[in-house]
């Protein structure tokens, strides 16, 4: 790693922090209705919004409420994505004339959008047409992205809140972030990426000659619009098959540090959002640094396997796979992100990465996507695991656990152990399953513990709706197509519904003023132990699964052999 | 039951006994449904027994030896956690068997109209008047409404000294099973029989209506959820086991289904699982071996998240009574005047601030105590009306007539004035001085003039202060409540280290302070033994009522104190966190013990998988890095293990983790040092300590 790499990690971390107050108070003030400075252009635009769809944005939801509006529009949502795959082929703005999709696939990829997961079985190019891209999966980047955010205001507001009952209002939490946060902040990065080069226009494919002689199609299409919300949204569904390694959709150092930004840029905001709106921005920078330290941690580890000599080849830093044009830190950093983040973008393909650090990169996702995490969704997946590490450790101190002054009970234990548990069954029962049937093993590229890698990264990807992809499987068949597709929506709403329903139950408790006695939750000691609960439940759930996977491909690897 | 306050050994050898037996009654599946954790222990125990009984069957299964250990050591893992609930529950039916003695059968006088009738006191219902002499045992809790007796109520108490019950006022409950042992009265019975205060004591310490309490219902769906987790990975193992068994052409032997259960055994959290409702039972014995009652589980619970405590000044805060300190003559008086007047005054007055003044007289001008016969006067006993008492000396042997009176300030003082009289400002300044100070000034007369002062004064408990002190970095707030005027209050509050006070305070007052407290969050705990406190009884989160209060009191509280020791609040709180504590602690324990578990098993599982030639040991070795002996050795010293440290923290779950007032923040410090960072460490040692004596006697 050179110094200038060195600095460029510096740089990446340090904006990030300084970004997080700046955006989160900005947010902050849209959950509570406050004005901003875009109020006087967009607040004319939301009253109309809610006017032609007869939303009553002043009343507010419990959170059956809440969620029966939220899971009526996402299903929605599906249909629409699904439809539009099935009819593109009569549909306009399908220059290249490409057909319908096939079943399984649009059911796969309608779910992979609504779910925010942008897991990709299909390479978009040749796959789908402008109308479906735009119509269906670009909105989709938009909703699904503001559906997290929602739920996570939703959840906020439960625990901030004392003795109420309402947790929100659903359209009003999906608009606001929208146009507000998510429209705006795109607008802003498309420009930029247009600036760098990044393709936005409607024309059919170019016929190029290369220099070898061969005529190559150079895809085209309105990708910078769609490329700003796949990252800022953590949704990460690439217009292009090869994500964003394709010149089109990131051609400069700036775009990818920039790209790269924007990936934890709304998830990192966030925690200050939440310390704002509970009346501690203490309490979310210590969830920051937890989240932060997870992360560097990580990445660190895996930039080590990286630059130490592989033994297979002899030689340190392999770039196979790697992002050629930014160098294995860049790569390896993007990679880190991503799967912190559930964002399925990739500039460089994990299969690729030494054992050690593309398992890293899968334990990012089968934390549950709570290292920063999706848009609204890393945060509330971590303040499950908050719930669980106070209820675990706080009784220690000899009082019934309580957050911010709230008790944790037996309805929010259970709550928070379904929405642990779903996302993590899905992903064992689906590799179980396909590590010992002729349809899963397959679709693989590789045998022995690599393949197994291939087939755990998948359904990880898919049940923590992260939606990137090991590179190697076949996922396009109907057995993938259908088993990652019912894990996304598992994933989804297994753990939407849980939280909304914690939401709804801590909403209505009273809040313990703090006092000498109370559990501390916003020092170093419990970002420690929160950390230390999350790596020991998702290591002990998954510990058996990874060792027959990455570890012992490294250990192989140490040995000189590799699959 | 007369030594109830002295603790119980933990191990005592008839509880022991009884426990062995229960351990054994408690594998019934039915009653293992309670707990589901040690109920997938059971049934695991269930399939490796059936296993091994078809091996021995056909004569196959190469693993007999292994095979029958893990099963034996699952077998224990659930006698052993039956047998922590038994000797806990043990503990309790000791207890409730010598209660039981006080209830044998019992005959009632009950009095129908003016004649009595013998009958049974099975008999006796809701209202029922019964007459009770000296020597009667009393049938039923009831209520005097006739009558003064000493009554001997050390068979619930175990306080042996007799205790007054007599009828209206704040001493009128009785319990049944009391003895009376002197003079007659008559009771009007409050309970139904099977339902009185001795029944419920029974039911409630031999657990017989124990029901989870809600900190308890949380930590088992927790712990399912772990299970089910677990049960997740051990089941899925299998298929990834097999996975790796075809890609690398290598059988595994060792992942058969008996050690796959092990496995699982292991890594769910049986260590709390097993010894979670023992955890329980004994925090409410911890309770009654302090003589105090709760009526559920729920209470003890509550009391350690208490951080209000609303104490009574009188008993808890100070010592029962007022003391005179100082005599403050007025202005050309001499000090032995006043202190002569001020003893003749208190001679008669019986009222431990009236022998103080006697006392205080003696100490310091040597006055002796004389007789008010001899002295010829007439005593004028205080009330309410004058707010005065004293004595009138008539005019004999030459003598003019004297009359003292001693009382309230204002009230002397009006006194004086109406009679011509005339308040000097010295004394107005000294009486000021004395209220500001937390003292309470009583003003002496002598026919028209003002003598003086006496000065009472509340005397605060010896630790008091730095028992409050402690209570604040717990995070506890102690509110002290007194009838006294605020400027009193205020000094005592002062002097005592409390953090906050309620002067001139009545019941209602009482009652809408915790309502206040509450509806900021907070939870609220106090004593009464009155039955204008039972409302604010029965609002508190934790109300514990006097034994020697009256009924209303005793129903309203979740908790009776059969001391009567208004400061066992503090002691109530500290077991209620206890206990959390100890739930708290042995979950992190159990959770951190599966690290070590997986290191030992996962190799054992796994060791073979994608060796360079079948028969040498493979990549996935290196993870034994306990560097245990055999794959058999170590699943079984896991499985061991796992079932050997429910055994060993038995004591630990009866007693409690040692509990001292620290902050939140310095106890988790502490519990996560001991319970995680040691849950962590603790079983690498003991599962290699174990594998090594395995090894050595060619266990396996």
């Amino acid at each position: 790693m050179t110094p200038l790499e060195l600095l460029q990690l510096v740089a990446y971390f340090g904006l990030l922090i300084v970004l997080t107050p700046l955006l989160g108070g900005f947010m902050a003030r849209i959950f509570a209705g406050k004005r901003t400075f875009l109020s006087p252009v967009l607040r004319p635009v939301e009253v109309i919004t809610y006017r032609l769809t007869g939303v009553k944005a002043d009343e507010e939801q419990d959170w059956r409420g809440y969620a029966v509006a939220l899971v009526v529009f996402n299903v929605l949502g599906f249909f629409v994505v699904f439809g539009l795959q099935l009819a593109q082929g009569v549909l306009p703005l399908n220059p290249a004339g490409l057909p319908t999709v096939e079943a399984t696939l649009a059911f796969n990829t309608a779910t992979s959008f609504m779910t925010n997961t942008n897991w990709q079985s299909y390479a978009g190019e040749t796959t789908l047409s402008y109308a479906t891209q735009m119509l269906g999966l670009a909105v989709q980047n938009f909703v699904s992205a503001a559906t997290g955010i929602a739920v996570v205001s939703a959840l906020i507001r439960g625990l901030a809140r004392r003795t109420a009952h309402t947790i929100g209002n659903f359209w009003v939490d999906l608009v606001r972030s929208t146009m507000y946060i998510l429209l705006p902040l795109s607008l802003i990065l498309a420009l930029v990426l247009v600036s760098q080069g990044v393709m936005q226009n409607f024309s059919a494919p170019v016929e190029a000659t290369t220099l070898t002689g061969v005529t190559q199609a150079l895809p085209q299409g309105p990708a910078a619009s769609q490329i700003a919300i796949k990252q800022l949204g953590t949704n990460g569904g690439g217009f292009f098959n090869v994500n964003s390694a394709h010149p089109f959709e990131n051609p400069t150092p700036l775009s990818n540090f920039l790209q790269m930004l924007a990936i934890l840029l709304i998830p990192a905001a966030l925690t200050n959002t939440y310390g704002r709106m509970i009346g501690s921005q203490r309490q979310g920078w210590v969830i920051f640094a937890a989240m932060l330290i997870m992360l560097i941690t990580g990445l660190s580890l895996m930039l080590v396997s990286e630059y130490s000599s592989n033994p297979v080849f002899g030689v340190a830093g392999v770039l196979e796979g790697k992002e050629v044009r930014f160098g294995i830190t860049n790569s390896i950093l993007w990679g880190a992100a991503t799967t912190a983040a559930s964002n399925g973008s990739v500039n460089a393909m994990q299969s690729s990465f030494t054992p050690l650090a593309g398992g890293i990169a899968m334990l990012n996702i089968l934390l549950g996507e709570i290292i920063f995490g999706g848009v609204g969704a890393g945060l509330y997946g971590m303040l499950i695991f908050v719930i669980m590490t106070v209820f675990i450790a706080g009784l220690m101190v000899g009082r019934t656990p309580e957050y911010l002054g709230k008790k944790i009970e037996a309805r929010e234990i259970q709550m928070a152990i379904l929405a642990i548990l779903l996302p993590s069954a899905a992903v064992l029962l689906m590799t179980a399953l396909a590590s010992v049937t002729e349809a899963g093993l397959s679709s693989r590229a590789n045998v022995g513990p690599h393949g197994f890698s291939e087939i755990l990264y998948a359904f990880a990807s898919a049940s923590n709706n992260n939606g990137s992809a090991f590179a190697g499987l076949n996922a396009n068949t109907p057995f993938y197509n259908l088993l990652l597709g019912i894990a996304m929506w598992v994933g989804r709403f297994g753990v939407i519904i849980p939280v909304l329903a914690i939401a709804g139950s801590m909403v209505v408790k009273k809040t313990a003023p703090p006092s000498p006695g109370t559990f501390p939750t916003d020092g170093a000691v419990f970002a420690g132990l929160l950390i230390a609960i999350i790596l020991i439940v998702g290591a002990l759930t998954f510990f058996p699964a990874l060792t027959l996977g990455p570890i012992v491909e490294h250990l192989l690897m140490a040995a000189g052999r590799s699959f | 039951m007369s030594n109830q306050s002295s603790a119980r050994p933990l191990f005592e050898a008839s509880i022991l006994r009884r426990a062995l037996l229960d351990a054994l009654r408690k594998l019934n599946p039915l009653q293992q449904l309670k707990n589901p954790v040690m109920f997938v222990v059971e049934v695991g125990a269930i399939m490796t027994s059936a296993i091994l009984i078809r091996d021995v069957l056909s004569g196959g299964g190469t693993e007999f030896s292994f095979n029958l250990q893990i099963t034996l050591w699952l077998w224990f893992t659930v006698l052993f956690a039956n047998f922590a609930e038994a000797m806990a529950e043990g503990r309790g039916k000791a207890q409730a068997d010598s209660l039981r003695k006080a209830r044998k059968e019992m005959s009632a006088r009950k009095r129908i109209g003016d004649r009595e009738e013998r009958i049974a006191a099975s008999h006796l219902r809701l209202g029922d008047l019964v007459v009770c002499e000296a020597g009667d045992q009393i049938p039923g809790d009831g209520e005097v409404v006739e009558g003064i007796a000493s009554v001997d109520e050390s068979a619930i108490t175990g306080e042996s000294a007799p205790v007054i019950r007599e009828s209206g006022g704040d001493r009128s409950a009785v319990t049944g099973g009391t003895r009376v042992l002197s003079d007659r009265i008559v009771v009007k019975i409050t309970s139904e029989p099977g339902s009185t205060f001795l029944d419920r004591m029974i039911a409630l310490v031999e657990g017989a209506k124990r029901q989870k309490t809600p900190n308890e219902i949380a930590l088992t769906i927790l712990l399912s959820g772990l299970t089910i987790v677990f049960l997740l990975a051990v089941v899925t193992l299998r298929a990834f086991t097999a996975y790796g068994e075809v890609e690398s052409g290598i059988a595994q032997t060792t992942a058969t289904l008996p050690v796959l259960i092990a496995l699982l055994v292991c890594l769910i959290p049986t260590t709390i699982g097993g010894l979670l409702s023992a955890i329980g039972i004994s925090g409410m014995d911890r309770m009654i071996q302090r003589n105090v009652l709760a009526t559920s589980g729920r209470a003890v619970e509550a009391a350690g998240d208490i951080d209000v405590l609303l104490l009574d000044k009188t008993g808890t805060i100070t010592l029962g009574n007022r003391m005179a300190t100082t005599f403050h003559p007025a202005p050309n008086i001499a000090p032995d005047r006043l202190a002569d007047a001020a003893q003749l005054s208190s001679l008669a007055d019986e009222t431990p601030e009236g022998r103080s003044v006697v006392v205080l007289a003696k100490e310091k001008f040597g006055l002796r105590g004389r007789e008010i016969a001899d002295l010829k006067a007439e005593f004028i006993p205080f009330t309410a009306q004058t707010r005065m008492s004293g004595v009138d000396f008539h005019a004999h042997d030459g003598q003019a007539p004297r009359s003292i009176r001693k009382g309230a300030a204002d009230a002397v003082k009006q006194y004086i004035i109406a009679g011509g009289g005339r308040v000097p400002n010295e004394v107005n300044a000294i009486v000021d001085g004395i209220a500001r100070n937390g003292g309470t000034p009583l003003v002496v007369s002598e026919n028209a003039d003002i003598l003086g002062v006496i000065e009472l004064k509340d005397i605060v408990k010896g630790g008091i202060k730095e028992r409050f002190s402690q209570l604040r970095s717990m995070g506890i707030r102690t509110i002290m409540i007194t009838g006294d005027n605020p400027l009193t209050a205020a000094a005592i509050a002062a002097e005592a280290g409390v953090d906050d006070f309620m002067a001139q305070a009545t019941p209602e007052d009482k009652l809408r302070r915790i309502r206040k407290e509450q509806d900021d969050g907070h939870l609220v705990a106090m004593t009464g033994d009155g039955t204008n406190d039972a409302p604010a009884l029965a609002q508190a989160d934790v109300g514990v009522a006097m034994n020697t209060g009256t009924q209303a009191a005793r129903e309203a509280g979740n908790m009776v104190d059969l001391d009567s020791d208004p400061t066992k609040l503090i002691e109530v709180v500290e077991i209620g966190k206890q206990l959390l504590m100890t739930r708290g602690a042995l979950t992190t324990f159990s959770i951190a013990n599966d690290v070590a578990k997986y290191f030992a098993i996962l190799p054992a599982l796994f060791g073979a998988l994608y060796a360079a030639n079948t028969g040498e040991a493979g990549p996935l070795a290196a993870l034994n890095i306990m560097a245990l002996h055999s794959p058999q050795s170590a699943i079984l010293s896991a499985t061991i293990f796992n079932a050997l440290i429910i055994i060993a923290l038995i004591p630990l779950a009866l007693r409690g983790v040692n509990y001292r007032p620290m902050a939140a923040a310095q106890v988790l410090q502490r519990n996560l040092l001991i319970y995680g960072v040691g849950g962590l460490i603790i079983p690498f040692v003991g599962i290699k300590v174990i594998d090594m004596i395995i090894a050595a006697i060619g266990l396996a």
